[in-house]
């Protein structure tokens, strides 16, 4: 005889299946979790939110598939040459759209990075076409792996592993050397780091390089997990990423980890636990946004911040 | 003195403008209404290519003693339905355009519905297949069959050929498309089955997604025989390829926008084996004009065309024919004779359209076998 009420705390859920979510959620987490730190950082430096974060993300995606789909080179080696290229292109793209209004208005330069935005993705269109493409991925990342009856990809095992490795690694960046020193200082003040003889500029193109290479490297591994490329394609993502910075308390590298763990988490287990709210995905990571801010308007992991008039 | 500049320079323009419309008093205007880029842009770019190849073909119009050169005036919807209205809103204001063909998705077409009507301009949708397209609209028509069909067609091939008792349907909640097509393979499933509980759950996601895993987990659980995908091509391919991943073997079904080389290439070998319902099969051409289209797309463009590419083609021929049987350029006279159509010889099938401006035509099934679209069987419409 069947227990309707039992059936269905046993439909629910299943051990396996938590897992499988669990597992879910981690790679996604850390996917956001790799672009929010790019945010973060130049926010950190400038104050200065980087719409045009998201692109850079696209076009990371983009020259990877171009070396190898065009050139025929193995993964690895587009895949480096697309890193050097986009933290070269956030390197320019600072220089042009950012670096001659750094003394205008905050208002002015986050107007030329909404335009920065719109002109690299019209010019993406432009120059790789509308239609989406799908890319060839590599065979290491495309493997399916099992463990038990929980199966994931290869490439979603690599990102979290890498981005808690780049994690460290920029930890000890900004924590451990000059450079980070430097960072720091100029965060706190740009005026004064100037007058103790730090290269602004210097610091300032660093942060970006290392925001836009976050950037492409988070792209590659998308079109590895996602194997479909649209020049709109860092539009979501980037706002995504951008939400789960401001979660975490932009500014700080820790908390943009932790917000896009949360919001990756989050997505995932809104659909395990109410199914028929799938298709209200996203309007639960705006409102969790709206929430933390209500109730921690700094972010989870912000400083209180007095502003400087 | 500067006044007089400015005036002059005036003259000249407005004159340049009228010589302009003089010189295009010659010409009649096809507006293609397609998405070239955003998510449905491969989709689009598959019906320009038969309009295109209509326009190569016969690129004239005889009324009464005069040749007309037909003009194609293409504007890009963008994939998105506030564009869409745009688009549609120029190529009837600005373009002044004879007849619109397109789009690509019915929200698209949707959107353009009450513009066209407003601006009384007739309108043929190629591949739209949502009923709402051309409901309580005397402007649009469409040259092919629709989503009720298109449902029982796939729920048959489901119940009938498959065996399937159990299906979970995940759909593309902001489409629809996605949404109608859904609600007609559920309802003709529940009642083939004879079971209310047929459908064991209807997941939902949005245009653009592209991280599934959540719900095709949840599928798992339900252990269905068939899982049914109507949606965007994009998005289905990731859905597919994700489904394999996770380990779901379930057989997948789908809808008419599968058929676009992005589906293959996106989802590669993971897609191999999925079924779903679409207009032309190029292995069993139907009319004569089927065969003029065939040849003259494998000479031009070397490969197979896609179903809607027929469709493409058989759109602009149905408005060329009603311009030369209203033997006039008034957009009313136009749709009344387009209305007329009847026992047409269309390149996807005979097209005879009903009072609502549908097409009835029978469909096709189709799987991904090697790497191609493959043709299944024929499903001939209900009389």
């Amino acid at each position: 005889m069947q227990v309707p009420a039992f059936e269905w705390i046993k439909n629910l859920m299943t051990f396996t299946l938590f897992l499988q979510h669990i597992v879910n959620a981690l790679s996604l987490g850390s996917l956001y979790a790799l672009l929010a730190i790019g945010y973060t950082m130049v926010y950190g430096i400038l104050r200065l939110i980087n719409f045009a974060h998201g692109d850079i993300f696209m076009i990371g995606a983009y020259v990877a598939f171009y070396g190898t789909a065009l050139f025929v080179l193995p993964w690895w080696a587009s895949l480096l040459i697309s890193i050097v290229f986009t933290a070269l292109f956030g390197i320019g793209l600072e220089r042009v759209a950012y670096k001659p209004l750094r003394d205008s208005p905050r208002i002015s330069i986050m107007i030329s990075a909404i335009g920065a935005s719109f002109l690299l993705e019209n010019l993406a269109v432009l120059i790789f076409g509308g239609r989406p493409k799908g890319v060839e991925v590599p065979k290491v990342m495309g493997q399916v792996l099992n463990i038990g009856s929980v199966s994931f990809l290869g490439v979603s095992l690599f990102i979290p592993i890498i981005t808690f490795g780049l994690f460290v690694l920029l930890m000890w960046i900004v924590n451990g050397t000059k450079t980070g020193i430097a960072m720091r200082a100029v965060s706190t003040d740009i005026e004064t780091s100037r007058l103790m003889g730090i290269d602004v500029n210097r610091v300032v193109s660093f942060t970006f390089g290392l925001g836009s290479l976050l950037a492409a490297f988070g792209g590659i591994m998308w079109s590895y997990k996602y194997p479909q490329l649209n020049p709109l394609m860092g539009v979501m993502p980037g706002l995504k990423c951008f939400i789960a910075a401001v979660i975490g308390g932009i500014g700080n590298i820790g908390g943009a980890v932790l917000g896009g763990l949360l919001l990756g988490i989050i997505e995932i287990m809104i659909v395990a636990f109410f199914p028929t709210l799938s298709g209200y995905r996203d309007a639960f990571a705006f409102i969790l946004l709206i929430i933390v801010l209500l109730v921690k308007p700094t972010g989870l992991l912000g400083k209180r911040q007095a502003e400087k008039v | 003195m500067k006044r007089i500049g400015i005036g002059i320079v005036a003259l000249v323009v407005i004159a340049l403008f009228a010589a302009c419309g003089s010189s295009g008093e010659k010409t009649v205007k096809f507006g293609v209404f397609e998405p070239l880029t955003g998510a449905n842009a491969g989709g689009g770019a598959l019906e320009v290519e038969g309009i295109k190849l209509a326009n190569e073909l016969y690129p004239t119009v005889k009324v009464g003693s005069k040749e007309y050169k037909i003009e194609l005036v293409i504007a890009d919807n963008k994939s998105d339905k506030i564009e869409a209205a745009n688009a549609a809103q120029r190529l009837v204001d600005k373009d002044k355009v004879h007849v619109v063909l397109g789009s690509w998705g019915s929200s698209l077409s949707m959107a353009a519905g009450p513009i066209v009507k407003q601006a009384k301009t007739p309108a043929i949708g190629l591949s739209c297949t949502n009923p709402l397209v051309t409901k309580g609209n005397e402007y649009y028509f469409r040259v092919c069959f629709l989503d009720p069909f298109q449902g029982t067609v796939m729920a048959t091939y489901a119940t009938k050929n498959l065996y399937a008792k159990k299906a979970v349907v995940i759909r593309e909640v902001s489409n629809d498309y996605s949404v109608g097509l859904a609600k007609f393979f559920e309802d003709s499933f529940k009642s083939l089955t004879g079971d209310e509980n047929a459908i064991l759950a209807e997941l939902n996601y949005n245009t653009g997604d592209t991280d599934f895993a959540a719900q095709l987990t949840e599928i798992k659980k339900f252990k269905p025989d068939v899982i049914f995908a109507p949606g965007n091509f994009t998005e289905s391919a990731l859905i597919v390829k994700q489904a394999r991943e996770l380990g779901i073997k379930t057989q997948f079904l789908g809808g008419d926008t599968w058929e676009t080389p992005e589906f293959l290439d996106v989802g590669k070998e993971q897609v191999e084996g999925v079924v779903f319902s679409t207009f032309f099969a190029t292995e069993v051409p139907i009319t004569e004009t089927s065969k003029i289209f065939l040849d003259a797309y494998r000479k031009k463009y070397n490969k197979e065309p896609a179903a809607v590419t027929a469709l493409g083609f058989d759109g602009y021929l149905v408005a060329r024919a009603a311009i030369e049987k209203a033997q006039s350029l008034d957009r009313v006279k136009i749709r009344d004779e387009i209305a007329k159509t009847a026992d047409f010889p269309g390149a996807a099938g005979v097209i005879t359209l009903n009072e609502d401006g549908d097409a009835v035509k029978s469909a096709v099934i189709k799987t991904v076998k090697d790497g191609k679209f493959t043709y299944l069987a024929t499903v001939e419409p209900p009389k």
